[in-house]
């Protein structure tokens, strides 16, 4: 579970996050919001790039915000990037590996624990290809791999799905959806996919202008007027 | 299906891992080969005036290997290597007159010394980056070398701060290990020496700080992503390439037996970076092919009687053309340039010997 309350950011004058509250149970949920709303702002600063002007986030009981930030990953907290991060120069095995020697998982479980990652994400090339000679689709199973291994408690996917074809997306939301159960972990899901979001997660907050605008059941809040006027624009405005 | 799958997966990861170390033993072999023919063949072959060039060719070795480790692996650009490699000499120099320390001893003791003093040449690095960075390493090497010249760059006498006076006579001479008192014997000594800090380096490479060093190079953030702590792992890049480098300015200090401060001129920094980029920075072997460009060439042209201005104007075009053709350097351009040569060599020789083939 991780709780979040009254979390803002200031840039200057502009307030990417105004007062951010909201509380995520278990399992994959989903955040969704119209650009500029404040989505990856909020996942960096759950990462520690951004510090907030006040607020507190309590995940499992601790305090996220006063853990360094490389500290973080090895507490737990995983995330993907809006464009894509895996490291080019280092293998599918290698990228995966890299993450879980930064954790607390013993070096002994290493090799099992890469492998498995690799297999769940449903990667069937050879685990020594190096990232940089792979695809698009591959990349981004790639840094989901990275995402999973090992024992992550809270995993963030900053639109996993974004580039990719249909059937892909449908694939990666498979993945998606059977990470907290395969994991333990908490997930929040950033997309635009609005099919991706509503396969995937069974409660989803919608944000705009960095404030939390509705939050419940995801095909509730899909419905929800203010969510529509948010990503629709106003009657008086239209 | 699953299982198809994964056997199919299994057997290509098996092939790669053969392909993977075939390569790798073609590279061992080429090591061997030079390190022995280094050892054991060169030093006949070579006039003492060479045997000398080729010294401070393995000594510049060692020194473009840590600038590489900055550049290719975390890059990280430093315009300060050669004033670390006149710390280096300052504090092996000292150790060596003032202790009786064994010189193994004393060469790691002058490694780790530079370390603590070239990590924190390196602090910058955790704030600025690109550009700044190598302005800000610059401008420190450029203190450094007006210490150092003001100080009289301590080069001999009794204790840690002794100094004589070029014009009273020769200084006394820089202590070498005793079983490498000859010239031609400090060769094959600086050639081991520098075999084991590639070693050192490449284990690195290898290791956990490798695959930290190329994330933080791609990018930061994701680096901090898979709980890389940067400041550790830039930090680390920086007190490696110390440790080497301190390590090569003891070694050229016993090779030239006096040091002076000229020797270190700031520019020669830049110089550094120039052929070290033309060498490749994205494996070892660039680091060799750079101190073969800083030391062979001008000794060449000194032999021939050529300016060596014409060095530095040759750096230039090369940075140019390796820049615009080949970013990995010469170390990468010259196998695939050599085995395209080959093919176009066989070809010509298959089509002008139709004689004794087949008829089309």
């Amino acid at each position: 579970m991780i709780e979040i309350s009254d979390l803002t950011v200031r840039f200057g004058g502009v307030i990417p996050l105004d007062s951010m509250s909201v509380t995520f149970e278990s399992g994959t949920c989903g955040l969704i919001g119209p650009n500029g709303a404040g989505k990856t702002t909020f996942f960096n600063v759950l990462s520690g790039f951004v510090a907030p002007a006040t607020g507190t986030v309590r995940a499992f009981g601790e305090d996220l915000l006063a853990m360094p930030h490389y500290r973080r990953a090895r507490w737990g907290l995983r995330r993907t990037f809006q464009t894509e991060q895996a490291i080019e120069e280092l293998s599918i095995f290698e990228n995966v590996a890299m993450v879980h020697e930064h954790s607390r998982r013993s070096r002994a479980s290493r090799q099992a624990d890469v492998l498995s990652a690799v297999e769940f994400v449903g990667l069937e090339t050879d685990p020594h290809s190096r990232v940089g000679t792979l695809g698009v689709r591959e990349r981004r199973l790639v840094e989901v791999a990275r995402a999973v291994v090992g024992e992550p408690k809270l995993v963030l996917l900053d639109e996993p799905a974004a580039g990719l074809p249909d059937e892909e997306t449908e694939h990666l939301g498979r993945v998606i959806r059977e990470i907290p159960e395969h994991t333990g972990a908490l997930v929040i899901l950033v997309d635009h996919d609005m099919e991706l979001v509503s396969a995937c997660c069974g409660v989803t907050a919608v944000l705009d202008f960095g404030v939390v605008i509705a939050a419940g059941e995801t095909a509730e809040v899909l419905r929800n007027k203010d969510v529509m006027r948010a990503y629709l624009g106003t009657e008086e405005a239209a | 299906m699953e299982a198809t799958g994964s056997v199919t997966s299994l057997r290509s990861s098996l092939a790669s891992s053969v392909h993977l170390r075939r390569s790798e033993a073609i590279n061992l072999v080429v090591v061997i080969a030079v390190v022995l023919f280094a050892v054991l063949a060169l030093p006949s072959m070579l006039s003492l005036y060479w045997i000398d060039t080729a010294t401070a060719a393995v000594v510049y070795a060692i020194v473009a290997l840590g600038l590489g480790l900055l550049v290719g692996r975390v890059g990280m650009i430093s315009l300060g290597q050669v004033a670390v490699l006149a710390l280096g000499g300052w504090v092996g120099a000292k150790l060596l007159f003032a202790t009786s320390l064994p010189y193994p001893v004393a060469l790691v003791a002058t490694g780790l010394i530079t370390m603590v003093l070239g990590t924190l040449i390196g602090l910058p690095a955790l704030r600025v980056s690109g550009l700044y960075l190598a302005l800000v390493t610059l401008m420190l090497a450029g203190a450094i070398t007006v210490v150092l010249v003001d100080t009289n760059f301590p080069n001999g006498g009794k204790g840690f701060l002794g100094y004589n006076d070029i014009s009273t006579g020769t200084p006394p001479s820089i202590r070498r290990p005793s079983i490498a008192s000859s010239d031609p014997a400090f060769f094959r000594y600086s050639v081991i020496v520098a075999l084991l800090m590639f070693l050192l380096a490449l284990w690195h490479i290898r290791g956990k700080p490798g695959r930290a060093w190329v994330a933080i190079r791609q990018s930061e953030p994701a680096a901090l992503a898979a709980g890389v702590n940067v400041t550790v792992y830039k930090m680390w890049a920086f007190a490696l390439a110390s440790f080497v480098t301190g390590v090569a300015g003891a070694l050229l200090g016993s090779s030239s037996r006096v040091l002076y401060a000229y020797q270190f001129p700031t520019s020669q920094s830049i110089v550094l970076f120039a052929v070290v980029l033309m060498g490749g920075v994205y494996t070892l072997w660039g680091a060799v092919i750079a101190a073969a460009l800083l030391q062979i060439l001008p000794g060449a042209f000194t032999l021939w009687g050529v300016s060596n201005d014409w060095a530095t104007i040759l750096f230039g075009v090369g940075v140019l053309q390796v820049l615009t053709t080949a970013p990995a350097g010469i170390a990468h351009q010259f196998p695939r340039d050599a085995a395209k040569l080959g093919k176009l060599l066989f070809g010509l020789a298959r089509r002008l010997a139709p004689a004794g083939g087949r008829a089309p």
